[in-house]
């Protein structure tokens, strides 16, 4: 299982995959908006979506988990 | 004008109001439930309460701005930067409530907004611009086509795009086939419009700005350029000027050509004409901002003149106060932004400011809109100061910046000093020579 964070504080301005969703390393997953700034989260490894625990307009600190994903 | 509602937040509000202040002009601030304790809210005459943190509920909300300025009978507003600044319809509704809009018409805002509008006003006047398509394309072999018309490298861009998302560099055919589905696909994802563009890549390049300014009786001048080209993800963080990568002979072309644009649109107010411009100094017109700058400070300190007293005049109607012949370069003049972002990876970093002691240093002036206690909020740019250093020579500038920067003391969040220090210390940035490549070639120093 992997655990993707959030890399900086700020709200949730898209959510680009569901659980059940194959993702390809690299893949966009959530992207998140601070600052007039748009910083996409991008998946480390393939994998499937088992939870986004996140919805467009969430406030997230650094470090927070938005998606886990398993192997 | 007696009263200017200032339709913007934080340290280019305070900005303007001080130059009211000195006019004899009252001021009204806005703010949004994000920004009460602000010092821009404080040193306004008045404050008008404008509504939530999110952008589109307050510093965008038309009608609040307007209710705003009726309420507190400003005649006057003035955009700022960013926000509504270069919104047309922002413009006109201003008008139509018969309050004087501190900026150019809405109409020339409206044709420089427009990227394909603007380059075709700026191709007839003679304005040199980059190659490219003047229009969508819409299948992978139509791109292909067009960046074989033009000649590799080229820009892959989406239409919609901004802050440098959706674009991509193409060297060779097979770049770009590669590139155009997935480019097209993002394009689709965050802007849901995929129309791409295809245009020249200038290589290496530099951008330089010119400072312009014209009246109501149509005469327009230049106030000289500033060198933008160290940037991070299209953001500018240092600017100087002179730009010490121009001769004279080239200062002159692109100082006439930005008098060319200015005149081409019949503008009134500051403005900015944008360029790029590649190694061999041939330069191509890039966009024209119609408002006044972040780092029109840059070119007050360096001419000795106030920008938003000449905003004032223009918009009341009277010829411009100061002669083209009299314009010069009298100091040579440095900006470094601070940012609220972590300094090695620019990532942003809101929070609370636990102490905030700004440098006080003879010839380095400090534009800030925070202090001790503010919180700095993720709901808006990262921008918290600009330090503008300024000298007879370059290297003087230089040091005066390097010992402000020593100086800044900002605890509680993250921000970008260690690297405005790296960038003052670089053997290229002393050299003056640099390009937009500036900070991706930097070899990063250990910073923390």
């Amino acid at each position: 299982m992997k655990q993707v964070a959030a890399n900086m504080a700020g709200t949730v301005f898209k959510v680009l995959v569901q659980a059940g969703n194959d993702v390809t390393a690299g893949q966009d997953l959530i992207v998140l908006e601070s600052m007039k700034m748009e910083v996409p989260l991008a998946a480390e490894g393939a994998g499937k979506v088992t939870e986004v625990k996140v919805q467009v307009g969430d406030f997230v600190n650094e470090g927070d988990i938005v998606v886990v994903l398993e192997d | 004008m007696k009263k200017v509602l200032v339709a913007n937040r934080g340290e280019i509000a305070r900005r303007i109001i001080r130059t009211c202040r000195e006019k004899g002009i009252a001021t009204v601030a806005v703010y949004s439930d994000a920004d009460q304790e602000m010092p821009y809210v404080r040193e306004a005459d008045e404050a008008v309460h404008i509504g939530p943190p999110p952008v589109p509920h307050s510093y965008l909300n038309i009608e609040a701005i307007l209710a705003a300025a009726k309420a507190s009978q400003a005649d006057a507003i003035h955009p700022g930067y960013g926000l509504l600044s270069e919104n047309e319809a922002f413009a006109r509704r201003v008008i139509e409530e018969g309050i004087l809009f501190i900026g150019p018409t809405p109409e020339v805002i409206g044709q420089m907004g427009d990227k394909l509008t603007a380059r075709r006003i700026m191709q007839q006047a003679g304005v040199p611009i980059v190659p490219g398509g003047d229009q969508p394309v819409e299948t992978v072999d139509e791109a292909v086509q067009m960046a074989a018309s033009i000649g590799f490298p080229v820009m892959l861009k989406a239409s919609a795009g901004g802050g440098g998302i959706g674009m991509q560099i193409c060297h060779d055919e097979e770049e770009l086939r590669q590139a155009y589905q997935s480019a097209r696909g993002r394009a689709k994802a965050y802007f849901g419009n995929d129309a791409m563009y295809v245009e020249k890549y200038v290589e290496r390049p530099h951008h330089i700005e010119v400072q312009i300014a014209g009246d109501q009786t149509g005469q327009v001048i230049h106030l000289l350029e500033r060198e933008c080209s160290i940037q991070r993800r299209h953001q500018k963080v240092v600017e100087e000027s002179p730009s010490p990568f121009l001769d004279e002979a080239t200062r002159e072309a692109l100082c006439q050509a930005a008098v060319l644009a200015g005149k081409a649109v019949g503008y009134t107010g500051v403005g900015t004409v944008e360029f790029i411009v590649d190694e061999q100094k041939a330069f191509y017109f890039l966009e024209m901002n119609t408002r006044l700058q972040v780092e029109h400070p840059v070119t007050e300190e360096m001419i000795g003149l106030d920008l938003v007293a000449l905003q004032l005049e223009i918009a009341q109607g009277r010829p411009l106060s100061v002669a083209q012949e009299n314009i010069h370069a009298k100091r040579h003049a440095i900006e470094l932004r601070v940012y609220a972002e972590d300094p090695v990876s620019f990532l942003p970093s809101p929070g609370t400011i636990t102490l905030y002691q700004a440098p006080a240093l003879e010839h380095v002036r400090i534009d800030d809109g925070v202090e001790t206690g503010t919180k700095v909020t993720p709901f808006y740019d990262p921008m918290i100061a600009k330090v503008i250093s300024s000298g007879t020579t370059r290297e003087e500038a230089i040091q005066r910046a390097r010992e402000a920067m020593q100086q800044y003391l900002i605890t509680g969040i993250k921000t970008n000093i260690p690297f405005l220090l790296e960038v003052l210390e670089d053997e290229r940035f002393v050299a003056g020579e640099y390009n937009t490549w500036f900070i991706q070639e930097r070899k990063p120093k250990s910073t923390n």
